[in-house]
């Protein structure tokens, strides 16, 4: 899923200083899960905006919803009855919500209150860690199902580099070297064979380097 | 032979060789490369420039390499693949061999994170594997990675590095392999400091018949302070320094510490000279270019030969 993590308060206070009436809309997707914009999400930061701005003599009215989801125009739309009776959205959505949200209602400000921050999964409860880069080709079939584009810090599709140590990673001493773990993964496989083949040159024009993305698919279209 | 590189005909003469490192300069300065290639000019066979070490902004490899070859000088282009995509990366090379330089040196650099611009994006479009793997293509087959022709290939002797020092270590000798397979003809190491652990790893290249396969210089970094041989046990990723050295080290006094260090590095080189399949010297004498002439007289590995 996407994990995000929620922009400090003071950042969020700044962003909205000038309004006085908003709407803070959660997302009831993958936000939700990692508990950075869900409906819980959504009442605590309301309150704490309510609080500092009662604080500073200047109240907000805010108006709390969360949707099923904000990357899908039917929950959006929603929205249409009572969006206009607010200055401004703070979206505790992922960057997807939030653009959608801003291309379908144009003439409303919006307020990104989380950072979007990697694919990825919980690997243990107030964990998450990478997984995916999302490079439009995967190879996770010749790693070992390793990513090494992710969970390599330099990326190598030959590694491991030389600063490899004890299993970790040259940059810090937190990060699992993708390597390691790809050679482990290997062993256990009895694939080794496989780790002397030159990884070829990737063609990257299938991740964001050849520009935004887009899926058309003729059997679900209407 | 492919390449008129001085490197590749003493190599392929069976001469032992030696290279030595020059950092380039924080500025446009051109006279401090001027100075470093003095020192090092007959001590040595070839000189590395680095690329942007440590990922500090410095005097571009390719320009550094520019200055020493005006001095008659046989420099060898370190390469990262951190800082530039496929297209910058054949764009230098074909400059590089146009303006004269002979040897590349292919490395995907040291993350970021280490330098002085570590808000900064990185590359790694392609990785150091795949650069030996581009110069191959380049140079013999003519081709840019794109698959167009090259009018006027790139003719450089294609090296890389290995250190049998990081981890882990039963992978160390299957990636050389990986190298060479891509095409690389030549190979400095990390530095040694632990020799056990570098014979060990030389058994492993012997025993599948690579050291016939690639030559490999053994590198050696000589300690000037006790302080340094820590940084590099404590702060240097990949990098092996045994107790023992820091313990000798600390055996003298203070002022003859940096002398012992020499010491240290001339009776490496000599174990090294004996083990086969090693079949030359690379002394990166950190910001202690004035050092490696010294050195190289002390181990016997004086004069260098005329090609």
């Amino acid at each position: 899923m996407i994990i995000g993590e929620g922009k400090p308060i003071n950042e969020i206070l700044e962003m909205i200083l000038k309004h006085k009436k908003i709407i803070v809309a959660g997302c009831r997707g993958c936000v939700t899960v990692c508990s950075a914009g869900g409906q819980k999400e959504v009442e605590i930061l309301s309150s704490t905006i309510r609080l500092a701005r009662e604080k500073d003599k200047a109240p907000i009215e805010i108006f709390e919803t969360t949707l099923e989801r904000q990357c899908d125009t039917e929950y959006l739309e929603q929205m249409r009855n009572y969006i206009d009776e607010y200055e401004a959205v703070l979206s505790l959505a992922c960057g997807a919500g939030v653009q959608f949200l801003a291309e379908m209602y144009k003439k409303i400000p919006l307020y990104p209150a989380i950072n979007t921050n990697f694919i990825g999964v919980t690997e243990k409860q107030g964990i998450w860690s990478e997984r995916c880069q999302s490079c439009g080709n995967c190879m996770l079939e010749r790693t070992g199902g390793i990513c090494p584009i992710t969970r390599c810090s330099k990326s190598l599709l030959n590694g491991p580099c030389g600063g490899s140590s004890d299993g970790k990673c040259e940059i810090d001493s937190e990060i699992d070297c993708a390597w390691q773990i790809i050679y482990e993964r290997l062993m256990e496989l009895d694939l080794m064979e496989r780790f002397e083949e030159v990884e070829d040159i990737k063609d990257w024009s299938t991740s964001r380097d050849g520009g935004p993305r887009r899926i058309e698919r003729e059997d679900l279209k209407l | 032979m492919k390449t008129e590189s001085k490197l590749e005909k003493l190599l392929e003469k069976g001469e032992f060789v030696v290279t030595s490192e020059c950092g380039p300069p924080r500025g446009a300065d051109a006279d401090i490369i001027r100075k470093k290639g003095a020192l090092l000019k007959d001590a040595v066979d070839a000189v590395n420039v680095t690329d942007n070490q440590t990922s500090v902004v410095r005097m571009s490899s390719i320009s550094a390499c520019i200055i020493l070859k005006q001095m008659g000088m046989e420099p060898i282009m370190q390469m990262v693949t951190r800082d530039r995509n496929r297209i910058a990366i054949q764009s230098d090379i074909l400059g590089a061999a146009a303006l004269g330089v002979n040897n590349i040196l292919c490395l995907s650099g040291d993350h970021q994170k280490f330098g002085d611009h570590s808000s900064g994006k990185n590359v790694y479009d392609i990785d150091s594997v795949q650069l030996i793997q581009t110069l191959k293509l380049m140079r013999d087959q003519g081709r840019f990675i794109g698959g167009d022709e090259i009018q006027g290939k790139p003719a450089m002797f294609i090296g890389a590095a290995a250190n049998p020092f990081a981890d882990p270590f039963e992978i160390r000798v299957p990636r050389l392999a990986k190298k060479i397979n891509a095409g690389v003809q030549f190979i400095q190491t990390q530095c040694i400091y632990n020799l056990d652990r570098f014979e060990k790893w030389m058994e492993g290249i012997r025993g599948r018949g690579l050291h016939e396969k690639v030559h490999i210089l053994a590198g050696v970094t000589p300690f000037k302070s006790i302080g340094m041989a820590n940084y590099m046990k404590k702060m240097v990723p990949g990098m092996d320094v045994p107790d023992e050295m820091i313990e000798r080290l600390k055996s003298v006094d203070k002022e003859k510490r940096a002398e012992e260090g020499i010491k240290i590095c001339v009776e490496t080189i000599e174990r090294l000279k004996k083990i086969e399949g090693v079949r030359g010297i690379h002394i990166m004498a950190i910001e202690w270019e004035e050092k490696v002439h010294e050195i190289a007289e002390k181990a016997g590995l004086l004069p260098r030969p005329v090609v």
